[in-house]
């Protein structure tokens, strides 16, 4: 079974995001950047999967700009088989990328899709089900764990009263939630064979994708800032102030 | 102008989170119908028709319909969409699960939970963790919206919209419910409570998380978690608020031992009153914290629950 893994290039995630002054995004340049954590943990499962025998073949692909590449690498130095990069300078949206995904998808004979539920930039949450969609595939979101049972996929997912599990014909998308596994780090060894793996490249024109944006960002803004309010000497002080003052108990 | 809803509700009842997406769509003009996808649903149909504002109930019955499943949902909504300019769900978990789906049937980008209706086509919303706010103006011809509610307030009640069923047209699905696992609570919903108590990594253990359940009694407030308690084993997942989690603004937020990362931050920080207890004076909490104690939580908590119980709570 073939398992791809797409994966993202975002702001690391102990970076806070700085709101550009000309209100036109985020300050991007001279900062940090790593793999969506998502998207990290969607690599480790995939890895599982081969080291369990379940996996003949582990893909990943990142559509972005050259520097992609390094997150791609990271892929590779954790352990999956090959690269596909779809190069583009363009900050696309998840619809083009879904209709990026499910031609590499198609044209790699993946049965199984496994990705993070969001990426952590644009927090849209959106790629994954939009290309199980033009796939025609089902879907686990948010999975907490999954088990391959024969012809079958068991995906337990974490919905907002719990848990639920359910039950899906392959081939199946599957969206990482932040427990379904923790990722190992690349050892140097792993680092320096990763160098060595192949990486295909491609542009979305190559894949015949029209990315046309549909959303135009007006402006960016910092949100509404919080003031620190007072520090209280003890509980006493505190429960007076939550009754008399905010009324709020 | 018509905006179709979908309701948020368990089949028996209809949930908060629908009248706050009703207040959202209503702010993009034009009539606003709701849809109840369910298994069972004549009492939900019939608390969605009283909503406010609200022109149509259409109710589509059927057993795949019952857990919600992804497919099933996709196939009705995008079935109903020929008579609509726009689709707002809830972002829970729930619709989060399908929309995708449907804005992809219809080729058109979804604008991901909505904190502000600025007109028919544009919207703002978070990225980066709530760190940055995005105003955006979508020329799909339609519009795939989900919300989130907090930002909204609940549209009332009194409303006498008309109600019909509905054929979903669901054929056969690729996947099946198998079981589910919820978590047993007589606390009000995490996302839905007036008060919130959570705790963090300094809680210590989940053991230690008793220490709030007396002061959360006393509130009448719902618990939660910051992912550090959460990843520790101390709570269940879905205690869980932060961008990753859940999205909570209630009336008091007391978070307990949580130091304030930037994604607890996140889905918290719209909370009208945030209360804040951790021995750490220096903890990012207390510059978004109304009031701050430093203490250590072992000595305070037990001093918060015989001060609320002298306070007559």
């Amino acid at each position: 079974m073939k398992v791809l893994v797409p994966v993202k290039r975002v702001l690391d995630y102990n970076v806070k995001a700085r709101v550009k002054s000309d209100q036109s995004g985020v300050d991007l340049s001279n900062v940090k950047m790593s793999m969506n954590p998502f998207d990290e943990i969607a690599v480790e499962e995939a890895v599982r999967l081969q080291e369990g025998g379940t996996a003949t073949e582990t893909i990943v692909v990142s559509v972005g700009p050259a520097k992609a590449q390094e997150t791609i690498r990271t892929a590779l130095a954790m352990g999956m088989d090959r690269g596909v990069h779809v190069q583009t300078d363009e900050d696309l949206e998840p619809l083009a990328i879904a209709k990026i995904l499910k031609e590499v998808a198609t044209s790699e004979g993946a049965e199984l899709i496994v990705m993070g539920k969001q990426a952590i930039d644009n927090d849209y949450g959106a790629t994954g089900g939009m290309l199980a969609a033009l796939l025609d595939w089902p879907i686990g979101s948010a999975a907490n764990s999954m088990s391959l049972d024969g012809g079958a996929l068991t995906v337990v997912k974490e919905v907002d009263g719990g848990l639920q599990t359910v039950k899906l014909q392959m081939p199946a998308l599957v969206t990482a939630d932040l427990r379904l596994n923790e990722p190992r780090y690349a050892s140097l060894p792993n680092i320096m064979k990763a160098k060595k793996k192949p990486i295909d490249a491609k542009t979305p024109a190559d894949l015949g994708v029209d990315t046309t944006p549909r959303l135009k960002t007006l402006k960016v803004t910092e949100p509404a800032a919080r003031e620190a309010g007072i520090k209280v000497e003890d509980a006493a002080a505190l429960v007076d102030k939550l009754k008399n003052e905010a009324g709020v108990i | 102008m018509a905006v179709l809803v979908i309701a948020e509700h368990d089949n028996a009842s209809l949930k908060d989170a629908t009248h706050k997406t009703v207040t959202a769509a209503a702010k993009m003009g034009g009539d606003v119908d709701i849809l109840v996808a369910g298994k069972g649903i004549k009492d939900v149909v019939a608390a969605a028709a009283k909503i406010d504002g609200v022109r149509a109930v259409l109710g589509v019955d059927h057993a795949s319909l019952e857990r919600q499943l992804a497919e099933a949902m996709e196939t009705v909504v995008t079935g109903l969409m020929g008579s609509y300019d726009a689709v707002l769900a809830p972002d829970t978990t729930t619709h989060k699960n399908y929309m995708p789906r449907v804005a992809a049937k219809l080729d058109v980008q979804q604008i991901s939970s909505v904190t502000g209706v600025e007109s028919a086509d544009t919207f703002v919303r978070p990225i980066y963790a709530g760190n940055a706010m995005a105003t955006v103006q979508s020329s799909d011809s339609k519009k795939v919206v989900t919300v989130r509610t907090t930002a909204f307030a609940a549209a009332g009640e009194g409303g006498s919209a008309s109600t019909s069923d509905k054929d979903g047209g669901i054929g056969a699905l690729k996947s099946e419910f198998v079981g589910e696992e919820l978590t047993k609570s007589d606390r009000p919903e995490l996302t839905a409570a007036k008060v919130v108590v959570s705790g963090g990594r300094g809680m210590g253990s989940g053991e230690n998380f008793k220490l709030l359940e007396g002061i959360a009694d006393k509130l009448g407030a719902a618990m939660g978690a910051s992912r550090a308690a959460v990843d520790a084993g101390f709570v269940p997942n879905d205690w869980q608020v932060g961008q990753t989690g859940k999205s909570v603004a209630p009336e008091l937020y007391i978070a307990v031992g949580i130091s304030g990362a930037i994604q607890h931050l996140a889905g918290m920080k719209d909370s009208k009153v945030i209360a804040a207890i951790n021995k750490d004076e220096d903890a990012p909490i207390f510059q978004v914290a109304d009031y701050g104690l430093v203490a250590d939580l072992f000595k305070a908590l037990p001093e918060l629950e015989a001060e609320l119980e002298k306070a007559g709570l």
